[in-house]
Protein backbone atom coordinates (compact mmCIF):
# COMPACT_ATOMS: atom_id res chain seq x y z
CA UNK A 1 0.00 0.00 0.00
CA UNK A 2 1.32 3.47 -0.89
CA UNK A 3 0.82 6.20 1.25
CA UNK A 4 -1.44 8.98 1.08
CA UNK A 5 0.33 11.37 2.45
CA UNK A 6 4.52 11.41 2.76
CA UNK A 7 5.74 14.33 5.17
CA UNK A 8 9.92 14.75 4.78
CA UNK A 9 11.73 16.90 6.88
CA UNK A 10 9.57 19.25 7.73
CA UNK A 11 10.54 22.42 9.60
CA UNK A 12 9.02 25.73 10.32
CA UNK A 13 11.14 28.70 12.25
CA UNK A 14 9.76 32.02 13.24
CA UNK A 15 13.18 34.17 13.01
CA UNK A 16 15.66 31.95 15.24
CA UNK A 17 12.59 30.46 17.48
CA UNK A 18 12.24 26.81 16.02
CA UNK A 19 8.09 26.39 15.21
CA UNK A 20 8.37 22.73 14.01
CA UNK A 21 12.15 21.05 13.22
CA UNK A 22 12.38 17.55 10.81
CA UNK A 23 8.95 16.22 11.00
CA UNK A 24 9.04 13.06 8.94
CA UNK A 25 6.05 10.96 8.56
CA UNK A 26 3.76 8.58 6.34
CA UNK A 27 -0.05 8.43 6.40
CA UNK A 28 -1.87 5.57 4.56
CA UNK A 29 -5.82 5.73 3.77
CA UNK A 30 -7.60 5.49 5.87
CA UNK A 31 -5.70 6.31 8.83
CA UNK A 32 -6.30 8.69 11.96
CA UNK A 33 -3.44 9.95 13.00
CA UNK A 34 -3.12 12.14 16.27
CA UNK A 35 -0.46 14.79 17.09
CA UNK A 36 -0.52 15.64 20.69
CA UNK A 37 1.92 17.65 23.18
CA UNK A 38 1.65 20.71 25.40
CA UNK A 39 0.87 24.61 24.14
CA UNK A 40 3.54 25.60 22.03
CA UNK A 41 5.31 22.22 21.25
CA UNK A 42 4.67 23.18 17.49
CA UNK A 43 1.68 20.62 16.74
CA UNK A 44 -0.44 23.45 15.38
CA UNK A 45 2.73 25.14 12.98
CA UNK A 46 3.27 21.31 11.85
CA UNK A 47 -0.70 21.12 10.34
CA UNK A 48 -0.92 25.03 8.97
CA UNK A 49 2.64 23.89 7.00
CA UNK A 50 0.64 20.56 5.96
CA UNK A 51 -2.15 21.99 5.28
CA UNK A 52 -0.71 25.12 3.10
CA UNK A 53 -1.79 27.92 5.43
CA UNK A 54 1.85 27.86 6.73
CA UNK A 55 4.61 27.90 4.49
CA UNK A 56 7.72 25.82 5.48
CA UNK A 57 11.39 26.65 5.41
CA UNK A 58 12.57 23.21 4.78
CA UNK A 59 10.94 20.06 3.45
CA UNK A 60 8.36 18.59 1.31
CA UNK A 61 4.51 17.06 1.80
CA UNK A 62 3.52 14.61 -0.49
CA UNK A 63 0.11 13.96 -1.41
CA UNK A 64 -1.40 11.28 -3.36
CA UNK A 65 -3.20 13.11 -5.94
CA UNK A 66 -6.40 11.45 -7.34
CA UNK A 67 -4.93 10.00 -10.40
CA UNK A 68 -2.10 8.28 -8.31
CA UNK A 69 0.66 10.46 -8.56
CA UNK A 70 2.75 12.01 -5.81
CA UNK A 71 2.42 16.29 -5.71
CA UNK A 72 4.59 18.45 -3.48
CA UNK A 73 2.29 20.63 -1.62
CA UNK A 74 4.48 22.84 -0.96
CA UNK A 75 5.51 23.60 -4.02
CA UNK A 76 2.87 23.47 -5.93
CA UNK A 77 1.11 26.58 -7.40
CA UNK A 78 -1.11 28.70 -5.38
CA UNK A 79 -4.68 27.64 -7.14
CA UNK A 80 -3.36 23.65 -7.42
CA UNK A 81 -3.34 24.20 -3.69
CA UNK A 82 -6.14 26.34 -2.74
CA UNK A 83 -8.24 23.13 -5.54
CA UNK A 84 -6.95 20.88 -3.08
CA UNK A 85 -8.57 22.71 -0.13
CA UNK A 86 -11.95 22.74 -1.59
CA UNK A 87 -11.74 19.50 -2.61
CA UNK A 88 -10.05 16.43 -1.26
CA UNK A 89 -8.58 18.34 2.02
CA UNK A 90 -10.98 19.39 4.72
CA UNK A 91 -9.85 21.43 7.65
CA UNK A 92 -11.60 21.62 11.02
CA UNK A 93 -10.98 24.40 13.30
CA UNK A 94 -10.81 24.46 16.79
CA UNK A 95 -13.10 27.70 16.90
CA UNK A 96 -16.43 27.12 14.59
CA UNK A 97 -16.62 30.87 13.60
CA UNK A 98 -12.79 30.78 11.80
CA UNK A 99 -14.43 28.00 9.79
CA UNK A 100 -17.65 29.07 9.55
CA UNK A 101 -19.41 32.19 7.35
CA UNK A 102 -21.74 32.98 10.34
CA UNK A 103 -23.94 35.61 8.33
CA UNK A 104 -24.79 32.78 5.48
CA UNK A 105 -27.26 30.18 6.58
CA UNK A 106 -26.64 26.76 7.71
CA UNK A 107 -27.67 25.42 3.89
CA UNK A 108 -25.37 27.64 2.39
CA UNK A 109 -22.61 27.19 4.68
CA UNK A 110 -22.94 23.58 3.81
CA UNK A 111 -23.35 24.80 -0.09
CA UNK A 112 -20.21 27.03 -0.29
CA UNK A 113 -17.51 24.21 -1.12
CA UNK A 114 -20.15 21.91 -3.55
CA UNK A 115 -20.82 26.17 -5.47
CA UNK A 116 -17.28 26.48 -5.03
CA UNK A 117 -16.24 23.80 -7.14
CA UNK A 118 -18.96 24.30 -9.55
CA UNK A 119 -22.65 23.25 -8.79
CA UNK A 120 -25.00 25.40 -10.22
CA UNK A 121 -28.55 23.62 -9.21
CA UNK A 122 -30.08 25.02 -6.36
CA UNK A 123 -32.43 22.25 -5.73
CA UNK A 124 -29.03 19.77 -5.78
CA UNK A 125 -27.32 21.83 -3.60
CA UNK A 126 -29.89 21.95 -1.01
CA UNK A 127 -31.12 18.63 -0.91
CA UNK A 128 -27.28 17.94 -0.70
CA UNK A 129 -27.20 20.24 2.29
CA UNK A 130 -30.04 18.38 4.11
CA UNK A 131 -28.64 15.37 3.69
CA UNK A 132 -25.10 16.23 5.22
CA UNK A 133 -26.84 18.29 8.14
CA UNK A 134 -28.69 14.97 8.86
CA UNK A 135 -25.49 13.30 8.75
CA UNK A 136 -23.89 15.51 11.78
CA UNK A 137 -27.30 15.43 13.62
CA UNK A 138 -28.82 19.37 13.06
CA UNK A 139 -32.23 19.05 12.23
CA UNK A 140 -33.84 19.70 8.50
CA UNK A 141 -35.37 22.53 10.10
CA UNK A 142 -32.63 24.59 11.02
CA UNK A 143 -31.13 24.72 7.40
CA UNK A 144 -31.94 28.02 6.87
CA UNK A 145 -30.75 29.22 10.60
CA UNK A 146 -27.71 31.09 10.83
CA UNK A 147 -25.20 29.60 12.91
CA UNK A 148 -24.90 32.56 15.06
CA UNK A 149 -28.22 31.31 15.87
CA UNK A 150 -26.63 27.69 17.37
CA UNK A 151 -25.07 26.45 19.97
CA UNK A 152 -21.04 25.67 20.49
CA UNK A 153 -21.43 21.96 19.41
CA UNK A 154 -23.92 22.75 16.82
CA UNK A 155 -21.49 25.12 15.16
CA UNK A 156 -19.01 22.66 15.50
CA UNK A 157 -20.96 19.65 13.62
CA UNK A 158 -21.86 22.48 11.15
CA UNK A 159 -18.43 23.09 10.55
CA UNK A 160 -17.98 19.33 9.95
CA UNK A 161 -20.87 18.95 7.45
CA UNK A 162 -19.62 21.98 5.43
CA UNK A 163 -15.90 19.95 5.24
CA UNK A 164 -17.04 17.01 4.41
CA UNK A 165 -19.78 17.65 1.72
CA UNK A 166 -17.31 17.19 -0.92
CA UNK A 167 -15.99 13.98 -0.12
CA UNK A 168 -12.44 14.92 0.88
CA UNK A 169 -9.97 12.19 1.62
CA UNK A 170 -8.00 13.85 3.89
CA UNK A 171 -9.01 15.88 6.82
CA UNK A 172 -6.95 18.12 9.21
CA UNK A 173 -8.38 18.91 12.56
CA UNK A 174 -6.86 21.61 15.18
CA UNK A 175 -8.93 21.10 18.38
CA UNK A 176 -11.99 19.83 17.26
CA UNK A 177 -13.46 19.14 20.31
CA UNK A 178 -11.68 22.49 22.08
CA UNK A 179 -14.07 24.22 24.32
CA UNK A 180 -16.79 22.01 24.25
CA UNK A 181 -18.30 20.66 27.51
CA UNK A 182 -17.84 16.63 28.16
CA UNK A 183 -21.40 15.26 27.10
CA UNK A 184 -21.24 17.40 23.81
CA UNK A 185 -17.63 16.67 23.81
CA UNK A 186 -18.77 12.50 23.50
CA UNK A 187 -21.52 12.90 20.90
CA UNK A 188 -19.03 14.89 18.71
CA UNK A 189 -16.73 12.04 19.24
CA UNK A 190 -18.78 9.26 18.50
CA UNK A 191 -19.76 11.22 15.01
CA UNK A 192 -16.38 11.86 13.84
CA UNK A 193 -15.73 8.54 14.75
CA UNK A 194 -18.68 6.92 12.91
CA UNK A 195 -17.66 9.46 9.61
CA UNK A 196 -13.93 8.50 9.46
CA UNK A 197 -15.05 5.08 9.55
CA UNK A 198 -17.67 5.20 7.02
CA UNK A 199 -16.06 7.19 4.31
CA UNK A 200 -12.50 5.48 4.81
CA UNK A 201 -11.30 9.13 5.69
CA UNK A 202 -7.61 9.56 6.49
CA UNK A 203 -7.05 12.35 9.35
CA UNK A 204 -5.06 14.30 10.92
CA UNK A 205 -5.91 15.05 14.65
CA UNK A 206 -4.02 17.81 16.74
CA UNK A 207 -4.98 18.05 20.34
CA UNK A 208 -3.54 18.29 23.71
CA UNK A 209 -7.01 16.07 24.59
CA UNK A 210 -5.48 12.20 25.51
CA UNK A 211 -8.96 11.24 25.60
CA UNK A 212 -9.65 12.08 22.12
CA UNK A 213 -6.97 10.61 20.35
CA UNK A 214 -7.64 7.41 22.25
CA UNK A 215 -10.94 7.09 20.39
CA UNK A 216 -10.07 8.23 17.21
CA UNK A 217 -6.62 8.02 16.55
CA UNK A 218 -4.58 4.81 15.02
CA UNK A 219 -0.98 6.08 15.72
CA UNK A 220 0.29 9.11 17.55
CA UNK A 221 2.85 11.44 17.72
CA UNK A 222 4.24 13.48 20.91
CA UNK A 223 5.93 16.64 20.51
CA UNK A 224 8.01 18.97 22.40
CA UNK A 225 9.57 21.98 21.67
CA UNK A 226 9.20 21.72 18.33
CA UNK A 227 10.28 18.14 17.93
CA UNK A 228 8.71 14.54 17.63
CA UNK A 229 9.52 12.70 20.87
CA UNK A 230 7.65 9.66 20.16
CA UNK A 231 5.71 8.32 17.52
CA UNK A 232 3.95 4.66 17.85
CA UNK A 233 0.26 2.87 18.10
CA UNK A 234 -2.04 4.98 20.29
CA UNK A 235 -2.55 2.08 22.78
CA UNK A 236 1.12 1.36 22.60
CA UNK A 237 2.70 4.76 23.30
CA UNK A 238 -0.30 5.63 25.80
CA UNK A 239 0.18 2.48 27.54
CA UNK A 240 3.55 2.10 28.03
CA UNK A 241 5.36 5.52 27.37
CA UNK A 242 9.07 5.86 26.51
CA UNK A 243 10.19 9.38 26.54
CA UNK A 244 10.00 11.17 29.79
CA UNK A 245 8.00 13.92 28.57
CA UNK A 246 5.20 11.25 26.93
CA UNK A 247 5.52 9.46 30.51
CA UNK A 248 4.75 12.90 32.20
CA UNK A 249 2.25 13.75 29.69
CA UNK A 250 0.33 10.55 30.17
CA UNK A 251 0.46 10.57 33.91
CA UNK A 252 -0.64 13.87 34.40
CA UNK A 253 -4.24 13.03 33.15
CA UNK A 254 -6.28 13.76 35.74
CA UNK A 255 -8.08 9.84 36.70
CA UNK A 256 -12.18 10.37 37.75
CA UNK B 1 -13.21 82.06 -19.92
CA UNK B 2 -13.56 79.87 -16.68
CA UNK B 3 -10.42 80.12 -13.86
CA UNK B 4 -10.92 75.95 -14.02
CA UNK B 5 -8.77 73.51 -16.51
CA UNK B 6 -10.93 72.07 -18.97
CA UNK B 7 -13.12 69.69 -16.56
CA UNK B 8 -12.03 70.60 -13.47
CA UNK B 9 -9.21 68.12 -13.58
CA UNK B 10 -5.59 69.16 -14.01
CA UNK B 11 -4.02 67.74 -17.30
CA UNK B 12 -1.58 65.05 -14.94
CA UNK B 13 -4.62 63.66 -13.33
CA UNK B 14 -6.73 63.17 -16.76
CA UNK B 15 -3.98 60.85 -18.19
CA UNK B 16 -3.87 58.93 -15.00
CA UNK B 17 -7.30 58.53 -15.02
CA UNK B 18 -7.17 57.74 -18.87
CA UNK B 19 -4.33 55.19 -18.60
CA UNK B 20 -6.75 53.26 -15.39
CA UNK B 21 -9.62 53.28 -18.18
CA UNK B 22 -7.36 52.02 -21.26
CA UNK B 23 -6.15 49.48 -19.20
CA UNK B 24 -9.69 48.44 -17.47
CA UNK B 25 -10.54 48.30 -21.24
CA UNK B 26 -7.71 46.02 -22.33
CA UNK B 27 -9.11 43.50 -19.43
CA UNK B 28 -13.17 43.68 -19.10
CA UNK B 29 -14.33 43.75 -15.21
CA UNK B 30 -10.91 44.31 -14.07
CA UNK B 31 -10.62 46.92 -11.39
CA UNK B 32 -7.64 48.84 -11.94
CA UNK B 33 -6.60 50.92 -8.99
CA UNK B 34 -6.33 54.64 -9.64
CA UNK B 35 -5.30 57.66 -7.31
CA UNK B 36 -8.79 59.48 -6.91
CA UNK B 37 -9.27 63.04 -6.07
CA UNK B 38 -11.34 64.95 -3.86
CA UNK B 39 -14.04 66.81 -5.72
CA UNK B 40 -16.27 69.05 -5.32
CA UNK B 41 -18.98 67.14 -3.93
CA UNK B 42 -19.52 64.68 -0.82
CA UNK B 43 -18.34 61.15 -1.99
CA UNK B 44 -21.22 58.73 -2.72
CA UNK B 45 -22.65 61.89 -5.16
CA UNK B 46 -20.81 60.46 -8.28
CA UNK B 47 -17.15 61.33 -7.19
CA UNK B 48 -16.02 58.30 -9.53
CA UNK B 49 -17.99 58.69 -12.48
CA UNK B 50 -17.47 62.59 -12.49
CA UNK B 51 -13.45 62.07 -12.20
CA UNK B 52 -14.02 59.54 -15.33
CA UNK B 53 -16.40 62.05 -17.15
CA UNK B 54 -13.60 64.91 -16.88
CA UNK B 55 -11.13 62.60 -18.41
CA UNK B 56 -13.23 61.69 -21.02
CA UNK B 57 -14.69 64.91 -22.48
CA UNK B 58 -13.43 66.73 -25.11
CA UNK B 59 -14.77 70.43 -26.03
CA UNK B 60 -16.53 68.87 -29.08
CA UNK B 61 -18.74 66.11 -26.68
CA UNK B 62 -22.64 66.36 -25.76
CA UNK B 63 -23.02 65.66 -22.43
CA UNK B 64 -26.18 64.31 -20.55
CA UNK B 65 -26.09 63.20 -17.06
CA UNK B 66 -29.14 60.68 -15.96
CA UNK B 67 -29.78 60.14 -12.14
CA UNK B 68 -32.08 56.58 -11.98
CA UNK B 69 -32.83 57.48 -15.35
CA UNK B 70 -34.00 61.20 -14.76
CA UNK B 71 -32.58 64.03 -16.10
CA UNK B 72 -33.98 66.25 -13.79
CA UNK B 73 -33.41 64.77 -10.18
CA UNK B 74 -30.61 66.90 -8.08
CA UNK B 75 -27.58 64.40 -8.66
CA UNK B 76 -28.45 64.65 -12.71
CA UNK B 77 -28.83 68.74 -12.97
CA UNK B 78 -25.89 69.66 -9.86
CA UNK B 79 -23.57 67.13 -12.03
CA UNK B 80 -24.71 68.96 -15.66
CA UNK B 81 -24.18 72.18 -14.15
CA UNK B 82 -20.73 71.24 -12.61
CA UNK B 83 -19.37 70.59 -16.26
CA UNK B 84 -21.45 73.18 -18.33
CA UNK B 85 -19.37 75.64 -16.31
CA UNK B 86 -16.20 73.54 -15.42
CA UNK B 87 -15.77 72.28 -19.29
CA UNK B 88 -18.05 74.87 -21.31
CA UNK B 89 -19.60 71.51 -23.62
CA UNK B 90 -22.71 71.29 -24.60
CA UNK B 91 -25.03 69.29 -23.07
CA UNK B 92 -28.38 67.36 -23.58
CA UNK B 93 -31.11 65.53 -22.44
CA UNK B 94 -31.97 63.56 -25.42
CA UNK B 95 -30.20 60.27 -25.18
CA UNK B 96 -29.30 59.62 -29.02
CA UNK B 97 -28.14 63.72 -29.28
CA UNK B 98 -25.21 62.82 -26.52
CA UNK B 99 -21.74 62.00 -27.16
CA UNK B 100 -21.13 61.05 -23.02
CA UNK B 101 -23.77 60.16 -20.77
CA UNK B 102 -22.94 59.98 -17.11
CA UNK B 103 -25.13 58.16 -15.34
CA UNK B 104 -26.42 57.17 -11.35
CA UNK B 105 -28.79 53.68 -11.61
CA UNK B 106 -29.97 53.12 -15.32
CA UNK B 107 -28.67 52.64 -18.46
CA UNK B 108 -30.88 54.54 -21.44
CA UNK B 109 -34.08 52.84 -22.73
CA UNK B 110 -32.91 53.71 -26.27
CA UNK B 111 -30.31 51.77 -27.46
CA UNK B 112 -26.95 53.72 -27.71
CA UNK B 113 -24.16 53.72 -30.51
CA UNK B 114 -20.74 52.79 -31.16
CA UNK B 115 -19.75 56.61 -30.87
CA UNK B 116 -21.15 57.06 -27.65
CA UNK B 117 -19.80 56.51 -23.78
CA UNK B 118 -22.06 55.09 -20.81
CA UNK B 119 -20.20 56.40 -17.53
CA UNK B 120 -21.84 54.73 -14.09
CA UNK B 121 -21.35 56.08 -10.96
CA UNK B 122 -20.40 52.40 -8.60
CA UNK B 123 -21.01 53.05 -4.90
CA UNK B 124 -18.91 49.77 -4.44
CA UNK B 125 -17.38 48.09 -7.07
CA UNK B 126 -16.35 45.00 -5.44
CA UNK B 127 -19.16 42.50 -6.06
CA UNK B 128 -17.90 40.09 -3.15
CA UNK B 129 -17.36 42.82 -0.48
CA UNK B 130 -20.77 41.98 1.64
CA UNK B 131 -19.50 38.17 1.76
CA UNK B 132 -16.30 38.65 2.24
CA UNK B 133 -14.65 41.57 3.96
CA UNK B 134 -11.27 41.04 3.69
CA UNK B 135 -9.90 42.87 -0.02
CA UNK B 136 -6.54 40.74 -0.07
CA UNK B 137 -9.05 38.04 0.07
CA UNK B 138 -11.41 39.37 -2.66
CA UNK B 139 -8.26 40.34 -4.97
CA UNK B 140 -6.96 36.83 -4.65
CA UNK B 141 -10.75 35.10 -5.39
CA UNK B 142 -10.75 37.68 -8.58
CA UNK B 143 -7.30 36.30 -9.37
CA UNK B 144 -7.60 32.77 -9.15
CA UNK B 145 -11.02 33.40 -10.55
CA UNK B 146 -12.91 31.70 -7.73
CA UNK B 147 -16.59 32.69 -7.50
CA UNK B 148 -18.44 29.93 -5.98
CA UNK B 149 -19.00 32.88 -2.84
CA UNK B 150 -21.10 35.24 -5.67
CA UNK B 151 -23.20 31.82 -6.16
CA UNK B 152 -23.63 31.53 -2.29
CA UNK B 153 -25.23 34.81 -1.86
CA UNK B 154 -28.04 33.99 -4.50
CA UNK B 155 -28.62 30.62 -2.90
CA UNK B 156 -29.00 32.78 0.19
CA UNK B 157 -31.97 34.72 -1.17
CA UNK B 158 -33.62 32.05 -2.89
CA UNK B 159 -33.50 29.90 0.83
CA UNK B 160 -34.85 33.21 2.01
CA UNK B 161 -37.00 34.53 -0.44
CA UNK B 162 -38.10 31.54 -2.58
CA UNK B 163 -36.33 33.35 -5.81
CA UNK B 164 -33.26 35.23 -6.08
CA UNK B 165 -34.48 38.42 -4.54
CA UNK B 166 -31.20 40.62 -5.87
CA UNK B 167 -32.71 43.09 -7.87
CA UNK B 168 -30.31 45.95 -8.59
CA UNK B 169 -26.16 45.22 -8.67
CA UNK B 170 -26.96 42.06 -9.93
CA UNK B 171 -23.97 39.93 -9.93
CA UNK B 172 -22.31 39.48 -14.07
CA UNK B 173 -19.66 37.26 -15.19
CA UNK B 174 -17.75 39.53 -18.07
CA UNK B 175 -16.03 37.76 -21.21
CA UNK B 176 -16.30 34.22 -19.34
CA UNK B 177 -13.40 35.72 -16.57
CA UNK B 178 -13.81 38.71 -14.03
CA UNK B 179 -17.16 38.69 -12.10
CA UNK B 180 -18.34 42.03 -12.16
CA UNK B 181 -20.68 44.72 -10.28
CA UNK B 182 -22.65 46.34 -12.82
CA UNK B 183 -23.29 49.69 -10.10
CA UNK B 184 -26.82 49.30 -8.92
CA UNK B 185 -29.01 49.64 -12.12
CA UNK B 186 -31.34 47.02 -11.96
CA UNK B 187 -31.66 43.83 -13.15
CA UNK B 188 -34.07 44.47 -15.80
CA UNK B 189 -30.88 46.80 -17.81
CA UNK B 190 -28.61 43.66 -17.03
CA UNK B 191 -28.96 42.40 -20.44
CA UNK B 192 -28.49 45.76 -22.11
CA UNK B 193 -24.89 45.83 -21.23
CA UNK B 194 -23.86 43.53 -24.61
CA UNK B 195 -24.03 46.91 -26.72
CA UNK B 196 -22.23 49.15 -29.07
CA UNK B 197 -21.07 51.97 -26.98
CA UNK B 198 -18.45 52.08 -24.11
CA UNK B 199 -19.07 51.72 -20.80
CA UNK B 200 -16.94 52.73 -18.25
CA UNK B 201 -17.65 52.51 -14.11
CA UNK B 202 -15.95 55.15 -11.96
CA UNK B 203 -15.58 54.19 -7.89
CA UNK B 204 -14.40 57.47 -6.16
CA UNK B 205 -14.21 56.47 -2.57
CA UNK B 206 -12.85 52.64 -3.46
CA UNK B 207 -10.55 54.40 -5.93
CA UNK B 208 -11.60 51.90 -8.69
CA UNK B 209 -12.14 52.15 -12.28
CA UNK B 210 -13.29 49.22 -14.85
CA UNK B 211 -14.98 49.12 -17.87
CA UNK B 212 -16.18 47.08 -20.41
CA UNK B 213 -15.77 47.35 -24.13
CA UNK B 214 -18.49 47.15 -26.98
CA UNK B 215 -20.02 44.17 -27.70
CA UNK B 216 -18.66 42.49 -24.60
CA UNK B 217 -20.02 39.28 -23.42
CA UNK B 218 -22.04 39.80 -20.13
CA UNK B 219 -23.72 37.17 -18.54
CA UNK B 220 -25.67 37.68 -15.68
CA UNK B 221 -25.37 34.93 -12.95
CA UNK B 222 -28.22 32.22 -11.64
CA UNK B 223 -28.93 28.56 -10.93
CA UNK B 224 -29.62 26.01 -13.64
CA UNK B 225 -33.56 25.69 -11.92
CA UNK B 226 -33.42 29.18 -11.12
CA UNK B 227 -32.45 31.45 -14.23
CA UNK B 228 -31.99 34.77 -14.42
CA UNK B 229 -34.71 36.79 -15.49
CA UNK B 230 -35.11 40.48 -15.96
CA UNK B 231 -37.85 41.82 -14.37
CA UNK B 232 -40.05 45.25 -14.01
CA UNK B 233 -42.87 45.95 -12.98
CA UNK B 234 -45.78 44.22 -14.38
CA UNK B 235 -47.44 47.16 -15.92
CA UNK B 236 -47.88 49.63 -19.10
CA UNK B 237 -46.20 53.18 -18.68
CA UNK B 238 -49.30 55.54 -17.46
CA UNK B 239 -47.79 58.47 -19.20
CA UNK B 240 -46.49 57.24 -22.57
CA UNK B 241 -47.90 53.60 -22.46
CA UNK B 242 -44.57 51.71 -23.04
CA UNK B 243 -44.92 48.04 -21.85
CA UNK B 244 -40.69 47.76 -22.65
CA UNK B 245 -39.46 50.53 -19.90
CA UNK B 246 -38.51 50.09 -16.73
CA UNK B 247 -41.28 51.80 -14.66
CA UNK B 248 -41.17 53.97 -11.24
CA UNK B 249 -44.22 53.58 -8.81
CA UNK B 250 -45.32 56.40 -7.84
CA UNK B 251 -47.39 57.03 -4.60
CA UNK B 252 -50.60 59.36 -5.76
CA UNK B 253 -52.40 60.09 -2.35
CA UNK B 254 -53.19 58.67 0.45
CA UNK B 255 -55.52 56.57 -0.48
CA UNK B 256 -54.14 54.04 -2.30
CA UNK B 257 -53.57 56.18 -5.60
CA UNK B 258 -49.99 55.01 -7.31
CA UNK B 259 -49.54 55.51 -11.01
CA UNK B 260 -46.06 53.37 -12.94
CA UNK B 261 -44.44 55.72 -15.18
CA UNK B 262 -41.11 55.84 -16.95
CA UNK B 263 -38.01 55.76 -15.15
CA UNK B 264 -36.02 56.85 -17.99
CA UNK B 265 -37.78 60.54 -18.30
CA UNK B 266 -36.20 61.13 -22.06
CA UNK B 267 -37.81 58.45 -23.43
CA UNK B 268 -41.06 59.31 -21.88
CA UNK B 269 -41.11 62.51 -23.19
CA UNK B 270 -40.07 61.39 -26.86
CA UNK B 271 -42.97 58.82 -27.15
CA UNK B 272 -45.63 61.25 -25.74
CA UNK B 273 -43.98 64.00 -28.14
CA UNK B 274 -45.05 60.96 -30.95
CA UNK B 275 -48.29 60.55 -29.85
CA UNK B 276 -48.36 57.52 -27.52
CA UNK B 277 -50.52 58.04 -24.30
CA UNK B 278 -50.59 56.18 -21.39
CA UNK B 279 -53.87 55.06 -19.02
CA UNK B 280 -53.42 57.80 -16.88
CA UNK B 281 -52.42 60.69 -19.03
CA UNK B 282 -55.48 59.76 -22.04
CA UNK B 283 -57.82 59.68 -18.25
CA UNK B 284 -56.48 62.98 -18.06
CA UNK B 285 -56.75 64.67 -21.54
CA UNK B 286 -60.25 63.44 -21.18
CA UNK B 287 -61.13 65.12 -18.43
CA UNK B 288 -59.40 68.34 -19.67
CA UNK B 289 -61.74 68.01 -22.35
CA UNK B 290 -64.97 67.62 -21.12
CA UNK B 291 -64.14 70.36 -18.98
CA UNK B 292 -63.26 72.49 -21.89
CA UNK B 293 -66.69 71.92 -23.20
Amino acid sequence: MTPLLKVENISKFYGHRIGCKDVNFDLYPGEVMGIVGESGSGKSTLLNCLAGHLNPETGEVLFEMRDGAMRDTVTMSEPERRMLSRTDWAFVHQHARDGLRMNVSAGGNVGERLMAVGARHYGNIRENAIDWLGRVEISDTRVDDRPSQFSGGMQQRLQIARNLVTGPRLVFMDEPTGGLDVSVQARLLDLLRGLVREMGLSAIIVTHDLAVVRLLADRLMVMKDGHVVETGLTDQVLDDPQHAYTQLLVSSVLQV
Amino acid sequence: MSDYNFAYLDEQTKRMIRRAILKGLAIPGYQVPFASREMPMPYGWGTGGVQVSAATLTPADTLKVIDQGADDTTNAVSIRKFFEKTAGVATTEETGAASIIQTRHRIPEEDLREDQILVYQVPIPEPLRFLEPSEIETRKMHSLEEYGLMHVKLYEDIAKHGAIATSYAYPVKVEGRYVMDPSPIPKFDNPKMEMAAIQLFGAGREQRIYALPPYCKVVSLDFEDFPFEASKADHACDMCGATDSYLDEVIMDDSGGRMFVCSDTDYCTGRRQAGHMGAQAAAASAALEETAV
